[in-house]
C-alpha cells in the first residue's frame, strides 16, 4: 500500500468512525431516555418523529441555538479549553479500537480499526486518564463553589478508581500476553468445554470483569457513581455554569466514553467479534461487525438498566468501596490469574 | 536521523529550566513542579542513551525514576497540605519558623 | 530534513516552549498546564526514540495521575496568583550572563564532541515483552525495593495529610 493510498484510507476511515460515533452518542441519548421513561412508566421522547426518534436532532439544534454565557467571574481561558478537552479525549481513545477482521475492499485489506497500535490498551488508558482534565478544569476555572467541589470529586474519584480499573485489566493482559486489542480479541477465539465461547468472562475472568464494571462506571462519572455532577447536592457539579454548545461537549464527551467504555469491556471480556458465522460470503464478511456492535449495545443497555434502577452512592462511601474493596479484589484477582496461569 | 547530542541538548534544556523554576519560583507547588520538570528532562536522556547502545536497561531506568517521582509527590504534596494547614500560606519565604 | 528530524523538532519545540511557560507564568494551575504539556511533548520524543512502552507510561503515570494530583492540590488550596519578590540585583547582572554563557559552552561541547552517530526511527524498539524480561529477571531486587518505597511513601503521605489530633479537652 502506498503512502498516499494509506493516508487517503486512513482519513476515510477516520471520518466513517467519527460519524458513526456521533451518532451512537446522539441515538445512546434517545435510547437512555427512552429505556428510563419505560421503566418509570412514561413514555420518553414521542413528539419528534416516529417514536422520538427525530428528539437527538431537535437537542442539537437547541444547543446550537441556546445563549452561549459566559458568566463575568470565570477565568476564562481555561473555561473555554476544558469542554474541548473533554471532548477531545474522548473522542481520541476510539481511535484505537478495532471493530473487526480485515475487510478486502478494491483489492486492498483494510483492517476495521483507524490504526492498529501493539501498546493499544495503553494508548486508551493514557487517553481517558488524560480525560479527567477536562472536568477537573471545568470546575476549577467557574469559579464557583459547586463547581469547584463537582471538579474536586472528580479528580479524587479518577484517580482512586483508575487504579482499581488498571488491575482489572492486568489478568485479560496475563491471560492474553499481548497488549494489542486484536490480538486479546483473537486469543478468544473458539470454545471450551464444548459449547461455552472462550471469552475472558466466562474463562477465569468474572470478577474482572466486575471490577472493570465498577470502576468503569466509575470513570464515566454515571449513576451510581455520578458524584461530580450529583444534582441534589451540587446543583450540577463542574458543569453548573456552562450552557449552550459548551454544555453539549460535555454531555457528548461522556457519552463517547460510555462507548468508549462498552467497546473495550466487549474487546476485553466478551470475544470482540468474535460469533458463530454463517451464511454465503458477504454475510460471513459483515457478521462479525453484528456482533460487536451488538455486544457494545448490550452494554449501553446496562449502563441505562442501572441509571433507572440503584440510587446514588455518598461520597465516603464511593471513596472507601472503591480503596477498600475494589482495590484489594483486584489485586487478588491478579494473583490468582497469574498462579493459575503460570501452573 | 537525529543525532544523541540533540536529545542532550533538550534533556539538559529541560533540566536547566528545572533548576531555574526551583530557584526563581516563590510558590512551594511551582518550585515542585519544576523539580518533576528535572526528572523529565533526566528521563529523556535515560531513553536517547537506552536508544544509542542498544541497551534496554536505561528505559528500565526510566520506571524507577517515575515510581520515585510518583512516591515524591505523594509525600510532597501530603507535606504542602500540612504545611498550609498550619501556616496558611504557600510562598516558601514565609515558611521560615520551625516552630510556631 | 527528514521527517524524522522535523518531528523531533517539533516535538522538542513543545517541552521548551512549555518549559519556559512554566517559568514564567504567575499562577500554579498554567505552570500545572504547561508542564503537562510538556510531558506529553516528551512522550512523543520516546515514541520517536522506539521506546513506545515508556511514552505510553510517561502519559498514565506522570500526565495522568501525578500531574492530576498536583492539579487537585492547587484546586483543594485554592492557590492563587505568585506574590511579587524582588530580585536581587547581583542576580541578575551576573546570572544571567553566566547562564548564557554556560549553555552556549555546553551546546557546543555536546554538539562538537558528541561523536555519535544518529539514532534512527525504531533503531531501539523496546517492546513491553523485553522490558517485563528486565524487570523481573535482571533488576528484580530493584523493583521490590521500589514497591516498599512506594508502601512507605503512601503511608507517610497519609499520615501527613491526615488532620492532627486535638488534645483531649480541646475543642476546635
Amino acid at each position: 500500500m502506498s503512502v498516499g493510498v494509506f493516508i487517503l484510507v486512513s482519513v476515510i476511515k477516520s471520518l466513517i468512525v467519527l460519524i458513526v460515533l456521533l451518532t451512537a452518542v446522539a441515538y445512546t441519548v434517545w435510547l437512555e431516555r427512552k429505556v428510563v421513561g419505560h421503566m418509570q412508566n412514561r413514555w420518553g421522547p414521542t413528539r419528534v418523529g416516529p417514536f422520538g426518534l427525530l428528539q437527538p436532532a431537535a437537542d442539537g439544534l437547541k444547543f446550537l441555538f441556546k445563549e452561549d454565557l459566559t458568566p463575568p467571574h470565570v477565568y476564562k481561558p481555561l473555561f473555554l479549553a476544558a469542554p474541548m478537552m473533554a471532548l477531545i479525549f474522548a473522542l481520541t481513545s476510539i481511535a484505537v479500537i478495532p471493530f473487526g477482521n480485515s475487510i478486502p475492499i478494491f483489492g486492498y485489506s483494510i483492517p476495521l480499526e483507524i490504526t492498529d497500535v501493539n501498546i493499544g490498551l495503553l494508548v486508551i488508558l493514557g487517553v481517558t486518564s488524560m480525560g479527567v482534565y477536562g472536568v477537573a478544569l471545568a470546575g476549577w476555572s467557574s469559579n464557583n463553589k459547586y463547581s469547584l467541589l463537582g471538579g474536586l470529586r472528580a479528580s479524587a474519584q479518577m484517580i482512586s478508581y483508575e487504579i482499581a480499573l488498571g488491575l482489572s485489566l492486568v489478568g485479560v493482559l496475563i491471560q492474553s500476553g499481548s497488549f494489542s486489542l486484536r490480538n486479546i480479541v483473537e486469543a478468544q477465539a473458539g470454545r471450551f468445554l464444548w459449547i461455552i465461547p472462550r471469552w475472558n468472562i466466562f474463562h477465569g475472568q468474572f470478577i474482572g470483569f466486575f471490577i472493570y464494571l465498577m470502576a468503569a462506571y466509575a470513570e464515566t462519572n454515571r449513576i451510581p457513581f455520578d458524584l461530580p455532577e450529583a444534582e441534589t447536592e451540587l446543583v450540577a457539579g463542574y458543569h453548573t455554569e456552562y450552557s449552550s454548545m459548551k454544555f453539549a461537549m460535555f454531555f457528548m464527551a461522556e457519552y463517547a466514553n460510555m462507548i468508549t467504555v462498552a467497546c473495550l469491556a466487549t474487546i476485553l471480556f466478551f470475544g470482540g467479534w468474535n460469533g458463530p458465522l454463517a451464511g454465503p460470503p458477504i454475510v460471513r464478511a459483515l457478521l462479525p461487525l453484528v456482533w460487536f456492535v451488538a455486544k457494545v449495545f448490550c452494554f449501553l443497555f446496562l449502563y441505562i438498566w442501572v441509571r433507572g434502577t440503584l440510587p446514588r452512592f455518598r461520597y465516603d462511601q464511593l471513596m472507601s468501596f472503591g480503596w477498600k474493596f475494589l482495590l484489594p479484589l483486584a489485586i487478588a484477582n491478579l494473583v490468582i490469574t497469574a498462579i493459575v496461569v503460570a501452573w | 536521523m537525529v543525532p544523541l547530542s540533540y536529545y542532550l541538548l533538550l534533556s539538559g534544556f529541560l533540566f536547566a529550566c528545572g533548576v531555574i523554576g526551583f530557584l526563581i519560583k516563590r510558590n512551594i507547588i511551582t518550585i515542585f513542579m519544576s523539580i518533576e520538570l528535572m526528572l523529565n528532562g533526566v528521563n529523556l536522556s535515560f531513553v536517547a542513551f537506552a536508544a544509542q547502545w542498544h541497551a534496554l536497561s536505561g528505559q528500565v531506568f526510566v520506571f524507577f525514576v517515575m515510581v520515585v517521582a510518583a512516591a515524591e509527590a505523594a509525600v510532597g504534596l501530603a507535606i504542602i497540605i500540612s504545611v498550609y494547614r498550619t501556616r496558611e500560606t504557600l510562598n516558601v519565604d514565609q515558611v521560615n519558623l520551625l516552630k510556631l | 530534513m527528514s521527517f524524522h528530524l522535523l518531528l523531533f523538532l517539533a516535538f522538542g519545540a513543545v517541552c521548551a516552549g512549555g518549559a519556559i511557560n512554566l517559568l514564567a507564568q504567575r499562577h500554579p494551575i498554567n505552570s500545572a498546564l504547561s508542564l503537562i504539556a510538556v510531558m506529553a511533548a516528551l512522550s512523543g520524543e520516546y515514541l520517536l526514540l522506539g521506546a513506545e512502552f515508556v511514552a505510553a507510561v510517561q502519559v498514565i503515570v506522570y500526565a495522568g495521575a501525578i500531574m492530576v494530583l498536583f492539579v487537585f492540590v492547587i484546586m483543594l488550596l485554592n492557590a492563587g496568583e505568585e506574590e511579587e519578590t524582588k530580585g536581587s540585583r547581583v542576580a541578575i547582572l551576573f546570572g544571567v550572563p553566566g547562564i548564557l554563557i554556560g549553555g552556549v559552552l555546553m551546546a557546543w561541547v555536546v554538539l562538537r564532541h558528541s561523536g555519535t552517530i544518529a539514532v534512527g526511527i525504531g533503531a531501539l524498539p523496546g517492546p513491553p515483552t523485553d522490558i517485563a524480561q528486565l524487570l523481573f529477571h535482571d533488576f528484580l531486587l530493584p523493583f521490590e525495593v521500589t514497591s516498599v518505597l512506594i508502601l512507605i511513601a503512601i503511608m507517610g503521605a497519609v499520615v501527613l495529610a491526615s488532620k492532627p489530633e486535638l488534645p483531649a479537652g480541646k475543642v476546635d
